[in-house]
């Protein structure tokens, strides 16, 4: 294991965080207030309890996982795609790095800042509506979980884009729909029956689901089946990551 | 003492069906200074990728230090060190972070001490806090190379190094390299300036249409392919040339007031002293003389155009 090289390629993502403070941090934090301002304040106070929950504490899960999914796909997308887009990646191929090691040194960076990033939003949150976590060790598991599982895959987008409009084209044309209609700010309970089946075809339904269990002990799913998507998307990244570097797509020609 | 790098029946053939290199087969001395030479397109960046890890060969086998680049690419690409044609930095870190994260991912431990002194070297020092956009073309070169030296190779390469850099910069690379040499660093260089090889090559090899044409020492391929030339200025012009000195294939110049002698500078004889006795003997006189020989450049195109 080329334990340099790994905290080499983490310490650069981490730096280039620092770099763009504004940008990686204060803007979705921003934004997440906004979401609580007007879902929260502005039209939560419309609301009855959902399932028990105060709207504005009920919305608190999907707000970190849009976060979540939306943060770690730019991250990881933009970590590996800029060195490809500047020709400097040309040091990371000619490294004594296996792709093992270039994946981790990426991915463990744009999931740590998304980590981090939830967590600051969760702070964010709890200035807003009171807050209670049931099964925080589920919560830290989903959490880390979802984090690396987007990021390897923004990873695969960075790989798959030769461009910045394929960069922004899954995460704005796929990623943000199924969010939100993954019962970020509702329960699925609330749809009428015939889209209550369809929103189970939403894989994003089983991430929010599984992440708001462990909050309030209430899901839409069984927390199983939320473990078991969330398992099974990280697989179908992680071998579509294997089938990339063995071979070379995008990297070597 | 077993070659450095050993490229054998090496092929690129890519995806668009363009054949890179065709067959090559290629040995690098421990601590030579090699020139491979050839001009645009003619496989030679392909033929440092392939080497370094970053073009997949289609057919062939390549070891660095005797590792297998793909087998036991750890230790095979430890030791390499690559300089790329292009100025390819990352712009918005500085010349510390950045050559401090060329060590890293070459797999050795932080070693201030060891990255101060390769900056010092190269003159960078003083601009190690420096953004690499704020630098100049120039100082992009010399950042590259400071990368490459960054784990300590004992191979480096050097990718067109004089692309786009002044003569003082080009002077302290040559410099540069060959106090690396001297330190025990393999140096292999591609260029199509002639005279960088000139300048500094042991050997050379030369590359056309992907594959390799030639390999040899710089001085025996300048003494086997160079020409010499005798030049006689004369005191009075000729209009043409007595028959009895059909035999020299001399050439007029400068409308006759020159007199060039081609001969071969591995000839036992030079036929020099039986010209000069049979130009007296004609009754022609000269006033200066002066030998040249020609140059790198000169052999390049020759061999180019013999392949055409």
């Amino acid at each position: 294991m080329n334990v340099h090289a790994v905290r080499a390629i983490y310490g650069f993502e981490m730096a280039r965080t620092r770099r763009t403070l504004l940008q990686s941090v204060v803007a979705p934090v921003i934004s997440t207030s906004l979401y609580f301002v007007v879902f929260g304040a502005a039209i939560g106070s419309r609301i009855s309890n959902v399932e028990g929950v105060p709207y504005g504490a009920f919305i608190v899960p999907g707000l970190v996982m849009l976060s979540l999914l939306t943060q770690s796909i730019a991250n990881a997308s933009f970590g590996i795609y800029f060195p490809r887009f500047s020709g400097t990646i040309y040091e990371i191929l000619s490294a004594p790095i296996s792709p093992f090691e270039i994946v981790l040194g990426y991915v463990g960076a744009a999931a740590t800042k998304s980590i981090a990033l939830g967590a600051i939003i969760l702070l964010t949150a709890s200035l807003f509506v009171p807050l209670r976590i049931e099964h925080p060790g589920w919560m830290a598991l989903f959490l880390v979980l979802t984090a690396a599982t987007f990021s390897l895959f923004g990873f695969i987008i960075g790989l798959w884009a030769d461009g910045f409009e394929k960069l922004q084209l899954v995460p704005l044309l796929v990623v943000t729909p199924l969010t939100f209609l993954g019962g970020s700010f509702y329960s699925v309970d609330m749809l009428p029956p015939a889209w209550q089946t369809v929103a189970l075809f939403n894989p994003v339904l089983y991430l929010v689901s599984g992440f708001r269990w462990s909050f309030f002990g209430q899901a839409d799913v069984s927390v199983g089946a939320s473990l078991g998507m969330t398992l099974a998307f990280l697989g179908g990244c992680l071998a579509l990551v294997t089938w990339m570097f063995r071979t070379g797509y995008r990297l070597k020609s | 003492m077993p070659p450095i790098i050993s490229v054998t029946n090496l092929s690129k053939t890519y995806g668009s069906g363009f054949q890179a290199l065709r067959n090559v087969n290629l040995e690098i001395r421990r601590g030579e200074i090699f020139a491979l030479l050839g001009p645009n397109g003619a496989g030679k960046t392909t033929l440092i990728s392939a080497i370094c890890g970053i073009v997949r060969p289609s057919a062939g086998t390549i070891s660095a230090d005797g590792h297998d680049i793909v087998r036991d690419f750890r230790a095979a690409r430890a030791k390499i060190g690559l300089v790329p044609q292009e100025l390819t930095t990352d712009a918005f870190e500085t010349v510390w972070a950045t050559v401090n994260f060329s060590r890293g991912l070459f797999g050795r431990a932080p070693n201030p001490a060891y990255i101060k002194a390769t900056l010092k070297t190269l003159s960078l020092w003083d601009k190690k806090d420096s953004r690499i956009m704020t630098l100049s073309g120039g100082m992009k070169r010399r950042v590259l190379i400071a990368k490459a030296l960054s784990h300590e190779p004992q191979i480096l390469f050097l990718d067109e190094p004089s692309a786009g850099v002044d003569v003082e910069l080009r002077q302290d690379m040559w410099r540069l390299v060959r106090t690396l040499r001297d330190s025990g660093v393999t140096i292999i260089l591609t260029t199509h300036y002639i005279e960088e090889a000139e300048e500094m090559a042991d050997r050379v090899g030369v590359i056309s249409r992907g594959e390799i044409i030639l390999v040899e020492e710089k001085a025996e391929l300048m003494r086997k392919l160079g020409r010499k030339q005798l030049t006689l200025q004369l005191q009075a012009p000729l209009e043409r040339l007595p028959p009895a000195l059909d035999a020299y294939r001399l050439e007029l110049a400068r409308q006759g007031s020159e007199l060039v002698y081609t001969y071969d500078t591995q000839g036992e004889r030079t036929g020099i002293t039986a010209l000069l006795r049979d130009l007296a003997a004609a009754g022609i006189r000269f006033k200066d003389l002066q030998t040249s020989q020609s140059s790198l450049e000169d052999i390049f195109v020759g061999l180019l155009r013999e392949r055409a």
